[in-house]
């Protein structure tokens, strides 16, 4: 863990401090020391920025929706997350008396965790990484695959039906649009070759937004899914599940699960950044700078998805995930790998000028497969019931 | 087409992001109000009231409440008016339908045009014969359609006595001793006071 460590300048710097200082016999705490400064740091900054999204979203919902949204505190209501934070901790702590207390208390906590735990691999912009991992995108998988355990704790802990309801509704819909979503990231590992994601951003010599669109809108709509954000918020919807499996949470332990919900929407953005969109590449801008804007783009397109489309069905989610996006995905890694065979050198890497032909390929390609595909979930007439009959007979069927 | 529906939602929504917001930021400024209103703060002229009480009569809670002077007002016999004492309409009641209003029949009483009038206690939401005096006179023109007639704006101008009746001003008992009986017949020949 050490040596993947030192190939980060800040890590390698503390810790040479703490060695120089002290001697080599304390390596132990130089590795400590070092390990929660650049956690800190990370954990710190994706708090913040998730943190400043959440004024950012409430005034574009405001203005998507003819309203100004919150001006009150502090210029341009700038401070209204801090009014937040301080309501919310001075909110009653209310755990459900015939609820699990630990599991109940550790579920905001996993929650958290499983989006913190995926910035390690994630390449802020050149050079600054925390981990370089060989396996990163299925580092990334495996820990966003918490996030479903931590609903899951948090319906079963409330001991409230909606809660139970929201949490197996996530259940469902967390696992079905995680194959299509791994099926959209294996196209990519075929077209880059490699799972680290500093590699993935290096192999984009071409946007794999341009080489592979089916690609990425099958993680955007995926990605939504993960993120229970509208149109597939159907783990909290509020008109027919109170908060689904938050319905019990008060406090800042709500604050935390509204929270790890935004960070959530960040560290996506930073993964579609990374994945399609040339990571922290890109020219006369400063990197990270370019990362930033990329991850606030794919962040305010998904809040115009969020003002714009209504809930849908349980039933019409799970169609979507396994009879569109399933079969989508498996013909885009298809495609891909064909193009691969087809095209890659001898040593099996990929010229620009054979991404743009597969750019050239994959679009029509793309139109003609999401049109098509279309036909197979086109919404059917429901089998119509007999009217409503109110009195004689039996009151309401 | 598949989409077309979602592809204009959003252009729904894109629309209105560059669109000026509707909201009215409330206490800085306040949304106009149109001058038939039924707004707080009855307005009350002391000059056109004969002290008849309707008002009290028609109320259907029964929030107002007028004492006259027992000791009698100028000569009521001959068409005089009683002198009020006492004037309290409990606002914290009152559900502003109008129908004290609509039962006046000089033309005293009108609805307000404001909504500001959040006290602390119930007690200090009673208006009281004080407060009708003292009062800025901004009569909303609900049931006086001879307010609305001529464009009157209850949030720019005040309107006196003289001018907030539906009768012609030759008939109030109450006219200036200055003016002949012929000047005031063509002063109010469509009914109107001209002042």
């Amino acid at each position: 863990m050490g040596d993947l460590l030192m190939d980060n300048a800040i890590y390698r710097n503390v810790y040479n401090f703490v060695v120089d200082g002290l001697g080599a016999e304390w390596a132990w705490l130089a590795w400590l020391v070092a390990g929660f400064t650049i956690i800190m740091l990370v954990v710190n900054a994706v708090m913040a920025l998730a943190t400043g999204y959440t004024w950012v979203e409430r005034r574009l919902l405001g203005r998507f929706t003819n309203r100004i949204g919150p001006n009150r505190a502090g210029p341009m209501g700038l401070l209204q997350p801090l009014a937040d934070a301080i309501k919310l901790l001075t909110k009653e702590d209310i755990v459900p008396p015939r609820g699990d207390r630990i599991v109940f208390n550790l579920a905001p906590v996993v929650m958290l965790a499983s989006v913190l735990l995926a910035v390690g691999v994630i390449p802020f912009g050149a050079n600054s990484y925390l981990a370089d991992l060989n396996i990163g995108l299925l580092y990334v998988v495996a820990v966003s695959g918490l996030g479903s355990i931590a609903v899951l704790m948090a319906g079963y802990a409330s001991a409230n039906k909606f809660s139970m309801f929201g949490s197996m509704r996530a259940a469902t819909m967390l696992i079905s649009y995680e194959i299509p979503l791994i099926m959209a990231l294996l196209a990519v590992t075929v077209l880059a070759g490699t799972m680290s994601m500093v590699g993935v951003v290096e192999a984009q010599g071409v946007p794999f937004l341009l080489v592979a669109p089916m690609g990425a809108f099958v993680f955007i709509v995926a990605i939504t899914a993960e993120l229970n954000r509208t149109p597939f918020d159907i783990t909290e919807g509020e008109s027919e599940i109170v908060a689904g499996h938050i319905t019990e949470y008060s406090g800042m332990k709500f604050g935390i699960f509204y929270l790890a919900e935004f960070a959530a929407l960040m560290v996506a953005g930073a993964i579609f950044a990374t994945l399609f969109l040339q990571g922290w590449k890109w020219p006369i801008l400063p990197s990270y700078i370019w990362f930033v804007l990329k991850v606030g783009a794919f962040a305010i397109i998904a809040t115009w998805v969020r003002a714009t489309l209504p809930r849908l069905r349980p039933d019409q989610v799970l169609a979507m995930a396994w009879k569109y996006l399933f079969p989508v995905s498996l013909i885009n890694l298809l495609a891909l790998t064909i193009e691969r065979l087809a095209f890659a050198d001898a040593a099996g890497a990929l010229g620009s000028s054979e991404l743009w032909l597969m750019a050239l390929i994959n679009w029509p390609l793309t139109i003609a497969v999401v049109l098509l595909m279309a036909r197979v979930v086109r919404v059917t007439e429901p089998p119509s019931r007999a009217p409503m009959t109110i009195g004689l007979g039996g009151g309401v069927r | 087409m598949y989409g077309a529906g979602m592809a204009k939602g959003f252009a729904v929504t894109l629309r209105n992001f560059f669109r000026k917001p509707f909201t009215v930021q409330y206490p800085e400024e306040s949304a106009p109000q149109h001058a038939r209103f039924r707004g707080q703060e009855f307005t009350w002229y002391e000059e056109r009231c004969t002290g008849c009480a309707s008002c009290a009569k028609y109320c259907p809670l029964g929030i107002i409440r007028i004492v006259t002077d027992a000791e009698g007002g100028d000569d009521e016999q001959e068409g005089g008016s009683y002198k009020i004492d006492a004037f309290d309409i409990d606002q914290a009641r009152c559900m502003y339908c109008g129908l004290c209003v609509e039962a006046c029949p000089y033309d005293a009483l009108h609805m307000g045009t404001r909504f500001e009038a959040a006290q602390n206690k119930r007690e200090d939401l009673v208006i009281t014969v004080e407060m009708l005096r003292a009062r800025d006179k901004h009569p909303s023109a609900w049931f006086r359609p001879q307010l609305a007639k001529d464009q009157y704006n209850p949030y720019a101008e005040q309107a006196g006595w003289e001018a907030v009746g539906r009768e012609p001003y030759y008939w109030h008992p109450k006219r200036p001793e200055w003016e002949s009986e012929e000047q005031s017949q063509a002063a109010s020949a469509d009914g109107d006071y001209k002042g």
